[in-house]
């Protein structure tokens, strides 16, 4: 199959911090990284409220989107040309999903999907599938090209190898938002040695296997994994603002529902209160517009939804405490309820437990039953081994504890029960506990 | 509050025991699939749809003492029970959970092994592909477990079977 045009006449470079420049030489993947679809993730964060914790953390789903493509290109044109299992003919399906595998992210992805029920992998298939600039530059390969790229995305390919390259416990996409991620936040715990990884990486029939010899670079991937979850991804502040977030859109769609008559009407929103958003609809959506209602929305009678926005344009976030939500602390939990509401605060918006289950979460566990697929060593007489049984630091961080709770409340507002003393003073006794 | 964590812990006490990882994963796709209001994403893994989500929350429920999940060796891999504590169910009585038919869908799936139930969620998963597509799926995605033409269709009637049991509406 060979795209018309083939080769660009002078390969194109793009400048970037994280692999110091991204190649581009097929003129598919120039097309496509032109396509209205693929700019508009220039106008997606990576991160989401990240950027409220690590002022950093500015970076675009675009950016990510070409990082993932040029790893990719790295593995195949460097690594595994002319090796056993690697079918080169796979070079461009490859690719395309590397650059494409973020196509239907929304603007903060994940408060939207969770109040609105909506998933961005659904999104990224339609794009690639339906009437789109994407799907016309991708149909130039053939008429059923869009449709494998989707497969490789969805893992539902039949070539499992090119499917662990862009999704697997070590795959293109985790490497490259890990480095990336960790440069914008500007945490140095994110890094590890990823050119070493490339060199290492052998194609399997099924899977990437990575030789013994590698060992000790994956084990710093796998540690940086850990850490950039606790530190930023999980981080409590990110997570007060996602919660804010999350808040706000709920409180919308409440408004909505109940015929409020809004100063700013939320045009764009409408199909998603309904649960009914089509793809036009899906791709006007971006951070500049949904920000532009949060701005607007502050001057919104209702004191909810303006407060909410307030707190998220100006970034005067909910505080938070430990909370474990067993019997004796669900009690309390009542018990705070009861006393917010006593105080004129309602507690459906201003008394939060969020658990890390609603988090986008990620980080590697052995495949107990075999639901996750593991990372495999190459052995040097040609075994395969799994990488905690070889890893003693793997290990250790294999299986524990991962899961965390927490409370979360606006404090100002508790500080201000000024004419409310014993509320102020039970509310605090519970949160202060 | 903490309503999805309630709903599963609901899904289990209605299933009464349910043994393997993998089958509570497809018991609550599959019932997702019939319309009942879990939320948890789900992709396509080896053992067809899986959720790490579902897995997370799962492992909160334990860490906090209202799922018991016993761990025991069976051949080469370890098995896994789950069912509800006492704690679990006092915690689930602070909420009001109703979703009748739910009770029935579980019971019937848990009687199902979970090879079975495995091939009903991959079937839904491709629900909107034909059904010889859906076959071609079957059998290049999980050539290993060699699903026979009758248990594809043994897969595509127990589907319509839980439907109908599911179609009465769910009030939450």
């Amino acid at each position: 199959m060979a795209y018309p045009g083939g080769q660009l006449s002078e390969e194109k470079v793009f400048k970037d911090p994280v692999h110091r420049y991204i190649h581009v030489r097929d003129k598919l993947i120039w097309d496509l990284i032109g396509t209205k679809e693929f700019q508009r993730l220039r106008r997606i964060k990576q991160l989401g409220t990240t950027y409220l914790t690590f002022h950093g953390a500015e970076h675009s789903r675009f950016n990510h989107s070409l990082g993932v493509y040029e790893i990719i290109r790295r593995i195949i044109d460097d690594v595994f040309v002319g090796r056993e299992h690697w079918d080169h003919s796979e070079r461009l399906l490859c690719l395309c999903a590397a650059l494409l595998h973020d196509l239907g992210h929304g603007p903060f992805s994940h408060s939207f999907e969770k109040v609105f029920h909506l998933d961005h992998e659904d999104f990224t298939q339609a794009i690639i599938l339906g009437d789109t600039e994407v799907n016309k530059v991708l149909r130039r390969m053939g008429d059923d090209f869009p449709k494998k790229v989707a497969e490789v995305i969805a893992k539902t390919y039949k070539n499992k190898l090119v499917v662990s390259l862009i999704s697997s416990q070590i795959d293109a996409d985790r490497m490259d938002y890990l480095l990336r991620d960790a440069y914008y936040t500007g945490v140095s715990y994110g890094n590890f040695d990823m050119e070493r990884i490339l060199r290492v990486m052998r194609p399997r029939e099924d899977q990437v296997v990575i030789k013994r010899s590698g060992m000790h670079a994956v084990e710093d991937y796998i540690m940086s994994r850990y850490q950039m979850y606790w530190q930023v991804y999980f981080h409590p502040v990110t997570r007060s603002a996602e919660v804010i977030l999350t808040k706000i859109l709920h409180r919308a769609k409440k408004l909505h529902e109940d015929g409020y008559s809004f100063k700013t009407k939320p045009v764009h929103f409408y199909s998603l209160f309904q649960e009914k958003v089509n793809l036009e609809e899906y791709l006007r959506l971006d951070e500049a517009v949904i920000l532009y209602y949060f701005q607007e929305w502050q001057n919104e009678a209702d004191s909810i939804l303006s407060d909410l926005c307030r707190r998220f344009v100006n970034r005067n976030l909910f505080k938070y405490v430990e909370f474990s939500p067993t019997n004796e602390q669900m009690k309390k939990l009542l018990e705070l309820n009861a006393l917010f509401k006593k105080a004129g605060i309602d507690p459906e918006y201003y008394l939060v437990v969020d658990s890390s289950s609603d988090l986008p979460y990620d980080f590697y566990r052995p495949g107990e039953e075999g639901e996750r697929l593991p990372i495999y060593l190459l052995m040097p007489n040609g075994e395969l081994r799994e990488l905690s049984r070889e890893s003693v630091i793997v290990d250790a961080i294999s299986g524990k504890r991962r899961t965390d709770h927490k409370l979360y409340f606006p404090q100002d507002f508790i500080d201000d029960l000024s004419t409310k003393r014993a509320t102020k003073k039970k509310i605090k006794e519970i949160l202060e506990g | 509050m903490l309503i999805e964590h309630a709903k599963i812990m609901k899904a289990l006490a209605m299933a009464g025991e349910i043994v393997g990882r993998k089958k509570l994963q497809k018991m609550i796709y599959i019932a997702k699939k019939m319309n009942f209001p879990f939320y948890e994403k789900f992709g396509f893994h080896f053992y067809g749809p899986y959720s790490e989500e579902l897995t997370l929350r799962i492992e909160e429920l334990c860490n906090l003492g209202f799922l018991h999940e016993m761990k025991e060796k069976k051949g080469g891999y370890f098995q896994y029970r789950y069912t509800l504590t006492e704690a679990g169910e006092e915690f689930l009585s602070h909420y009001d959970i109703d979703m009748p038919h739910l009770e029935e869908c579980m019971q019937d799936m848990n009687e199902k092994n979970s090879r079975f139930l495995e091939l009903v969620s991959t079937i839904l998963y491709f629900e909107n592909l034909s059904k010889e597509e859906v076959k071609e799926k079957i059998v290049s995605l999980k050539s290993k477990q060699r699903y026979t033409e009758e248990e594809i269709e043994q897969a595509y009637a127990y589907i319509e079977q839980l439907r109908s049991k599911a179609k009465k509406h769910i009030h939450m």
